[in-house]
């Protein structure tokens, strides 16, 4: 075993003192990864819990009919800042530029990312346009009012004035950049910097993941942010790129929009199931059933997820049904795979329901529920009756907050202990979850039944006597339960902060290569690297007797081999 | 290095395939441009670690039975801490704000960006930190 210490002069000028910049002037001159990980993450959850604070406001609103704790103005504007918080700088940030930026280098042996600097630059530029967003609402006329989705040509300068809608345009241009950079950054960092042995089969299913995703984001956020310039420039510089007046076509801006926006929605999703897909066997003490099995279904997922954006315009009359409909419902067939080998994976286990893994489970119940209602919205002629309902509401939210809250949080909880060498506590961390659940449900199926009645997305009111009330009252109970369960959620961090309990390198018994090294991890990450032989070295280091089951089935005889099959866990699939 | 190719090869084909199907099914312009431009990113890049692959040999994380120590040694360079992406940050976020708040910000936010195009370079060249 050779010590990367050993070769200091090729590595860093000193790899094992690193004497940099404390305090504040840390958090701003960092380019270590783990540092501009922890800015994502933190921002993000700030983000997070002002847009969480925005969807209580709604929900209060929507209560009782005839509401007028908002004005109709009040309430586009927080509808359309919260969707557009959660999805471009929580959701999307969260994995890509958080975890996923922590982890990563981590998970493939590499001392920091490719490009240190470049992804410094994407966290400031997250950072600025996190904030220019946000701008909009101490501005005359208001924050964007134009949902998240800004279609032409309510977003034009004559439908929304102001500098609301222009801070929100100008801010998509940041943070496509960041996006497009910490994508650059993640599919360089993966092709190049991994350990000896650490083959591209035996990447850990979130690296593989968030590979995936990387390429999504360089085939996605560009559209977007060529979208975003056209959008500008057609409300102050007098093109007609969207508007009917000038020759423009306003159906092109959603052609350029979904095309970013349906790759967008499995940005968020493919980071989240392969956090999932790591957390599973580990918790469940066997190695993943079927790894080449997940790789395929995720490539596949991601290859059809940029060729159904239209299935977001049906009711627009100018797209092709057939088209759109069949790559919408073929994303099924991959997407059981995975169920299937999350199943699989579980199956005769020794299952421990720890913290992380009792999220997972509840992304399992909430994807499926959130996914089977998508191979409905699939079929043009349901989705032409429950199109703009809140049937519609109820299937993304159920989609969305199974993999960003849900399995995010089944991230944060696993790896919590890495990023900060303690634990957090168990028995709040139950509580945060039970509470979440309980309210996830009550708070998304009766949407489901609420479109069903009729009630359309987007009203700031509604008239009694239509049967929407009782339900609205209980979706609103719900989101008070998940607003509840976040406060468990901030008591457990600072219980950990000011009680800190140590967790020590490897407190789950984990698979993958992160938790061979100290946590938090020294400053470029390895003072030492484990042989990698199989999808999970740091198992294969700390229990040498169990049998090594490679991937593909083979024994692999490249680690001593003693035990029979599954005498510790390991298991012959 | 020759799957990280055929990964990048593997996009060009799928988008090539879906592309010239969208496009002789719906003779829908902007969305078979955008499938093109797909193509073409899986297909640069891809091409070029093609060649590559098969002019090099396999580096230590593309073989399956790789000691330590054949990967020790040159990892890279990596730079220490540094202000400038900071200020490269605000200076974008100064310029994207004066799209908005009017063209004076762009003197400031011009300012700030030159400065850390100069100050990074000069700091890669010194090698040094902060």
């Amino acid at each position: 075993m050779t010590l990367l210490a050993e070769h200091p002069a090729v590595l860093h000028g000193h790899p094992e003192h690193h004497e940099g910049p404390t305090g504040v002037l840390k958090w701003l001159t960092s380019t270590d990864h783990k540092v501009i990980g922890l800015s994502y993450m933190i921002t993000s959850l700030v983000i997070f819990f002002i847009a969480g604070g925005m969807a209580i406001l709604l929900r209060v609103q929507l209560a009782s009919p005839h509401s007028s704790l908002l004005s109709l103005q009040q309430y586009n504007e927080l509808f359309t800042m919260h969707g557009s918080l959660m999805l471009y700088l929580f959701a999307g940030p969260f994995a890509f530029g958080g975890l996923a930026n922590y982890i990563i280098p981590l998970q493939v042996g590499a001392p920091d990312m490719a490009f240190p600097r470049l992804n410094a630059l994407s966290y400031w530029l997250y950072l600025t346009g996190s904030i220019t967003m946000l701008m909009g609402f101490f501005t005359a006329g208001g924050a964007a009012a134009f949902a998240w989705v800004a279609y032409a040509p309510l977003s034009s300068a004559i439908h929304s004035p102001g500098a609301g809608a222009d801070l929100w345009i100008v801010s998509l241009l940041l943070t496509g950049f960041s996006a497009v950079f910490t994508g650059v950054n993640l599919v360089t960092t993966i092709f190049y910097l991994r350990a000896p042995g650490m083959t591209m089969f035996r990447l850990p299913i979130f690296t593989w993941n968030m590979l995936v995703t990387a390429i999504l984001i360089l085939i996605a956020f560009p559209v977007l942010t060529a979208a975003m310039v056209f959008l500008f420039a057609d409300r102050h510089f007098g093109t007609h790129i969207f508007s009917v007046k000038g020759g423009g076509v306003p159906v092109l801006y959603q052609h350029l929009f979904w095309f970013f926006g349906h790759p967008e929605v499995y940005i968020l999703a493919l980071p989240y199931f392969g956090m999932v897909t790591d957390i599973i066997p580990v918790f469940s003490r066997k190695p993943l059933f079927g790894y080449k099995g997940m790789v395929f279904a995720t490539m596949s997922i991601a290859a059809l997820s940029t060729g159904v954006w239209a299935h977001h315009m049906f009711t627009t009359g100018v797209v092709l049904l057939p088209f759109f409909s069949l790559m919408s419902l073929l994303i099924a067939v991959p997407t059981g795979i995975k169920f299937f080998n999350w199943i699989g994976t579980m199956w005769r286990g020794q299952i421990r329901f720890d913290t992380p893994m009792l999220f997972c489970v509840g992304f399992l119940l909430a994807f499926l529920m959130g996914g089977l209602t998508g191979v409905m919205l699939a079929s043009p002629p349901i989705d032409f009756l429950t199109h703009d309902t809140y049937f519609v509401v109820a299937h993304f939210h159920q989609v969305l907050f199974g993999t960003a809250v849900f399995a995010g949080f089944a991230g944060f909880y696993f790896w919590f202990p890495k990023m900060f060498g303690r634990k957090l506590n168990e028995p709040l961390g139950k509580i945060h979850f039970w509470l979440m659940f309980i309210g996830f449900w009550v708070t998304y199926l009766p949407m489901y039944v609420l479109g069903l009645k009729g009630m359309p997305r987007r009203v700031a009111t509604y008239p009694s006597g239509l049967g929407w009330h009782l339900l609205n009252q209980v979706a609103s109970l719900g989101s008070y339960l998940i607003a509840i369960s976040f406060l468990f959620f901030l008591w457990n961090i600072w219980t950990s902060w000011r009680h800190p309990v140590a967790a020590g390198a490897n407190p789950w018994d984990a698979h993958t290569l992160e938790w061979f090294t100290s946590s938090p991890p020294p400053h470029h990450n390895y003072l030492k690297l484990p042989p990698v032989r199989s999808e999970r070295p740091t198992w294969d280091y700390f229990h040498p007797d169990a049998r090594t089951i490679s991937h593909n089935g083979r024994r692999n005889g490249h680690v001593k081999v003693g035990a029979e099959v599954g005498s510790t866990g390991g298991s012959d699939q | 290095m020759k799957i990280e190719a055929s990964f990048l090869l593997g996009v060009a084909a799928f988008f090539g395939v879906v592309a010239v199907g969208y496009w002789f099914w719906s003779y829908e312009p902007a969305g078979t441009a955008m499938l093109v431009g797909t193509v073409l990113l899986g297909f640069v890049p891809g091409s070029y670690y093609y060649w590559w692959s098969r002019r090099m040999k396999p580096r230590p994380e593309d073989l399956p039975d790789a000691t330590v120590e054949q990967g020790s040694g040159a990892i890279g360079t990596f730079p220490g801490s540094s202000i400038w992406p900071f200020v490269l940050g605000m200076g974008l976020f100064l310029i994207v704000l004066a799209l908005v708040f009017g063209a004076w910000l762009l003197a400031p936010g011009g300012a700030l960006v030159v400065s850390a195009l100069v100050g990074v370079t000069a700091e890669s060249r010194r090698g040094g930190t902060v």
